[in-house]
């Protein structure tokens, strides 16, 4: 299949037509509680909140459009409620029960000070219009939380508003052609690695660019000279990855740097990887135009299940001027939130629009900031030093039993990268991570990055003891002489889950989206 | 440092497994010249809890926040109470500190949530089929145009008069840098939205309408019609609902036709937070779910045959796709979709639709006081919970004045227009169930004294 070149094996074992028997009445197995749907257990009638009885006769000026008919919202008390949410958060993972090794998304410990702090009333119930006597401690947080940025990174300015990692890429993208387009250079493709995240070539594409993509060393970096060969006056910037997708630093970033500006390109830097090095170098130092960062990955803003992210982007010189609206300046009264095009007070820039209402993901602001406070500079070093070390004990440790298709070509940075080579025949990447479930773990990256074949990527993070590190290790070793030895077993698990294997190909073929009344 | 379990003993033995003579080693492929010998200089080294949050506390207190005064400020961000069981709920760790649920087998919790998450929002919108959330209403508006462009094959989107400033600012920056051309007309302070003329606007090449539902004014108008002629000329009909607790009042926009309806989730269980973080919603009819951006959970079974839930139709996402997907999002707002959904199934239908009605009344009680202000006078004819009033003089300076005062007396268009003096009259008034009587005489005061 053209879109899985990786080894990516979606379907169940054809095999598998086990059908488990609980032995209990009710389907739960002690504290695995099956739980309904909300559709199925609440009512429409059903109400966890009080409120005034609505007036029998009221006064409506809804321009004739009150609603008739029903809305089909299923309702539950408190009790009820809180049951229900309860039961399926004890069905997740999460760091708070363990290690949560997934390469690339860097999942570490969330401070519970942080979540103290955004829910102080003078952050958490604050309306984004409030005049802006109102609201100068907000104001003062996205300010502040930008200059550490800044200096953290060495660039000239910091765009806030981009609501995560992908819109932070975009808003960086557009910066360099609102650029290129303000010095008259139209430029049509941009220049990503093939090992890169797939969100590079789809933000280049949003953006209007041809995508051309740029071959890997065999020591899993960007081919130099390829990339010099393709340079060109119609190549408007290199989107590079560093720490790289394989958790390589790419030592050739200043000789890359220096080719894209010698040709009048701008340099991009994916900055999902920052919680690597930071406070050990500084992307401005290498050459850097535009670099986001996920305030969930470095700064540790909780991932929630899947967002909300926040993607700050930082700017070069020559890009700075055309971060989009709102940003926030201080004078000499106070901080001033500059919202309009041709302001009289923005400073002379040219911003190239607005990413979005309002003024950014304040909450994971107060949260990233508070985790910046906590460490300071000698606690981000340590921060980045602590993640190396474990990322390069789990490489080493494996030695012998995963084939680390990188791991003779120097120190990994932040994450160890694996291939399915030496595994039996039948045995795949999907059956390592399944059974390191049964084993109380969070499974690793699978198939990603591609360039990798049945790639792992394992990225254990700053916040585990060396204990924790160590029974992990323990586990994937035995896991992998099981599938060196071509154990079948390998290919049920997981089996002590709240659930086995789910069918994804009968998802996609048959998609069943909604809750549909009986 | 207090997050860090590593002790210098456990360093050195690793470094020992490792082979290398110490962490700096480990960096060795940085180019020399750009490696740090320390921590970064001149900025402070690391602090305790306390010192941390009395940092914290201080900068909190010198925002006014809208608890604790009279708030009337709305303009797609709306002041709820929210039920303490809400955060209390989204706060256990196992959402909290989740990842995107890509291993189902252990994230459940989360799927089955977004399964239930859909299906509210795609009822109460009125629509078929949503997914599992955006990161806000401004950039799913702007998302639903480029479905609509995609389903179309065309590249005009006409924007109502009444559509949120700011969204529109996301919609025109987007649409600089993809070549979609955006057509508005400017907004006139009127008592009804003018959809007779928008309907007069849609030509050969426009893939959709976008109107706000109710509008940037408050306004609200019977889309039907607009519908029926929208897809008449082959386009379609996005709506966009920033408050959607008025969908316990007024009938859903996919009842009166609208194809695509996005909307800001940040009423529901999400709290103002200053801006961010949000939830985009997004919703369409099931012929276009193939076109739709953003995550979609799905049922499905395991390999015992029990139901179970996982994130399906990737083929359209970034991470499979590449350079050819529906977009380049690849999170959605999963916390604010959590926080979202309990509030919706701790109100219900019953709850929903008295909280509506509660914000309805008061809000006609406000409309009525303050229209008796001396210089003020009601622009709207219909509105749920949010109106303009025309004042004279400039509100702006109005809602600076009174903000010293102690008085949050709503959104000036002046702020969401600045480059158009002659809307300076305009303020909107948002009056939500957090607003008593005694807030309403306070603002009737205050808009009195400050006119007089």
């Amino acid at each position: 299949m053209s879109i899985n070149p990786s080894g990516w094996r979606p379907s169940l074992a054809a095999n598998d037509t086990v059908v488990e028997q609980t032995g209990t009445v009710t389907g739960n197995r002690a504290l695995i509680l099956e739980e309904p749907l909300l559709f199925e257990l609440g009512t429409t009638q059903t109400c966890g909140v009080d409120l005034p009885e609505p007036d029998t006769a009221p006064s409506v000026r809804l321009g004739g459009l009150e609603r008739t008919g029903a809305i089909g919202l299923p309702g539950l008390s408190e009790p009820e409620a809180v049951r229900h949410y309860t039961r399926l958060s004890r069905q997740n993972y999460a760091i708070d029960l363990g290690i949560f090794p997934l390469g690339s998304c860097t999942m570490k410990h969330n401070p519970r000070l942080n979540e103290k702090v955004a829910r102080l009333p003078g952050f958490a119930d604050v309306h984004p219009l409030q005049p802006e006597g109102t609201v100068q401690g907000a104001l003062g947080v996205i300010a502040e939380l930008g200059e550490w940025l800044l200096r953290l990174t060495n660039m000239a300015g910091v765009a806030m508003s981009p609501k995560a990692g992908a819109h932070g890429e975009l808003c960086g993208i557009l910066c360099i052609r609102a650029a290129l387009e303000a010095r008259g250079d139209a430029r049509e493709v941009i220049l990503v690695p093939e090992s890169a995240h797939g969100t590079n070539p789809a933000t280049a594409a949003f953006a209007n660019y041809r995508v051309e993509s740029i071959p890997c060393t065999e020591d899993g970096r960007v081919d130099l000279a390829a990339l010099k060969a393709r340079l060109g006056s119609d190549v408007a910037a290199v989107m590079i990855t560093n720490p790289n997708t394989c958790g390589l630093f790419e030592r050739d970033i200043v000789a890359i740097a220096d080719a894209a500006h010698a040709a009048g390109a701008f340099v991009y830097c994916d900055g999902a990887n920052f919680n690597a090095i930071v406070g050990r170098v500084r992307p401005g130092d290498l050459g850097v135009d535009a670099m986001h960062i996920n305030l969930h990955k470095t700064f540790s803003t909780p991932h929630g299940g899947g967002g909300p992210g926040s993607g700050p982007v930082v700017l070069s010189e020559a890009l700075a001027p055309f971060a989009p609206l709102p940003f926030v300046v201080r004078t000499a009264e106070g901080y001033r939130l500059v919202e309009e095009e041709g302001a009289a007070d923005n400073g002379g820039t040219q911003a190239f629009g607005r990413m979005a209402a309002f003024h950014g993901q304040m909450g994971m602001f107060t949260r990233a900031l508070a985790y910046i406070l906590s460490h300071g500079a000698d606690g981000l070093r340590q921060v980045a030093d602590d993640a190396v070390l474990a990322a390069n004990y789990v490489l080493r440790s494996l030695d012998g039993v995963l084939d680390a298709p990188f791991g003779t070509s120097g120190p990994c940075m932040h994450e160890a990268l694996f291939s399915d080579k030496g595994f039996a025949e039948g045995v795949s990447t999907i059956d390592v991570a399944k059974a390191l479930i049964d084993e109380g773990f969070h499974p690793m990256t699978m198939y990603f990055p591609l360039v990798v074949h049945g790639a792992m990527l394992v990225e254990p993070t700053e916040c585990e003891s060396k204990a924790t590190l160590d029974q992990f290790i323990g586990a994937l070793r035995s896991i992998a002489e099981r599938a060196r030895a071509g154990d079948p077993a390998l290919a049920q698990a997981p089996v002590h889950a709240p659930r086995r294997r789910l069918d994804e190909t009968l998802a996609a073929r048959k998609p069943r989206l909604t809750f549909k009344d009986a | 440092m207090r997050y860090l379990p590593l002790t210098e003993a456990d360093r050195a033995e690793m470094l020992a497994r490792i082979g290398a003579p110490s962490v700096d080693a480990l960096f060795a492929d940085v180019p020399e010249a750009a490696r740090l010998a320390g921590p970064v200089e001149g900025l402070p080294g690391h602090a305790g809890e306390m010192a941390v949050e009395r940092h914290m506390a201080r900068l909190a207190a010198r925002n006014v926040s809208a608890g604790s005064v009279p708030a009337f400020l709305g303009a797609g961000a709306y002041r709820h109470h929210v039920p303490a069981s809400v955060d209390h709920l989204i706060q256990r760790g196992e959402f909290l500190t989740a990842y995107t649920p890509y291993q189902p087998e252990i994230a459940q919790g989360t799927l089955q949530m977004l399964f239930e998450f859909q299906p509210q929002v795609a009822r109460l919108l009125g629509c078929d089929v949503a997914n599992a959330s955006m990161y806000d209403g401004s950039t799913a508006c702007w998302e639903a145009i480029a479905m609509a462009g995609r389903i179309t094959k065309r590249n005009k989107a006409v924007l109502s008069s009444g559509l949120h400033p700011h969204y529109v600012g996301t919609v025109r920056t987007m649409a600089r840098f993809t070549g979609d051309v955006i057509e508005q007309a400017p907004l006139a302070p009127v008592a009804e939205p003018d959809l007779a003329a928008l309907a007069g606007q849609v030509d050969a090449q426009t893939s959709c309408v976008v109107v706000q539902y109710p509008d940037v004014l408050g306004r609200i108008g019977d889309l039907a019609a607009l519908a029926d002629a929208v897809h008449a000329a082959g386009a379609l009909l996005v709506a966009v609902v920033t408050e959607p607790v008025a969908l316990g009042a007024i009938r859903s926009p996919g009842a009166m036709g609208a194809d695509i309806v996005v909307g800001e989730g940040q009423s529901l269980g999400v709290g103002l937070q200053f801006g961010g973080p949000y939830l985009g919603l997004f919703a369409t009819r099931d012929k276009y779910v193939r076109q739709m951006p953003g995550r979609l959970v799905g049922e499905t079974v395991d390999a015992a045959g029990r139901r179970g839930y996982v994130l399906t139709l990737s083929t359209r996402e970034q991470h499979i796709r590449r350079e050819k997907a529906t977009s380049n999002i690849c999170t959605n707002a999963g916390l604010c979709a959590l926080a979202f959904s309990i509030h919706l199934t701790l109100l219900g239908e019953k709850g929903l639709r008295a909280l509506a009605a509660e914000n309805h009344r008061l809000a006609c009680l406000a409309a009525g006081r303050l229209a008796q202000v001396p210089g003020v006078t009601l622009v709207n004819g219909g509105f749920f919970n949010e109106f303009t009033l025309w004042i004279d003089g400039d509100a702006r300076a109005v809602v600076r004045d009174l903000a010293g005062k102690g008085l949050l007396a709503g959104v000036s268009l002046g702020r969401l227009y600045p480059g158009q003096p002659e809307l300076a009259g305009g303020l909107l008034v948002a009056v939500t169930e957090t607003a008593c009587e005694e807030d309403i005489e306070a603002l009737a005061a205050g808009l009195e004294e400050a006119l007089a």
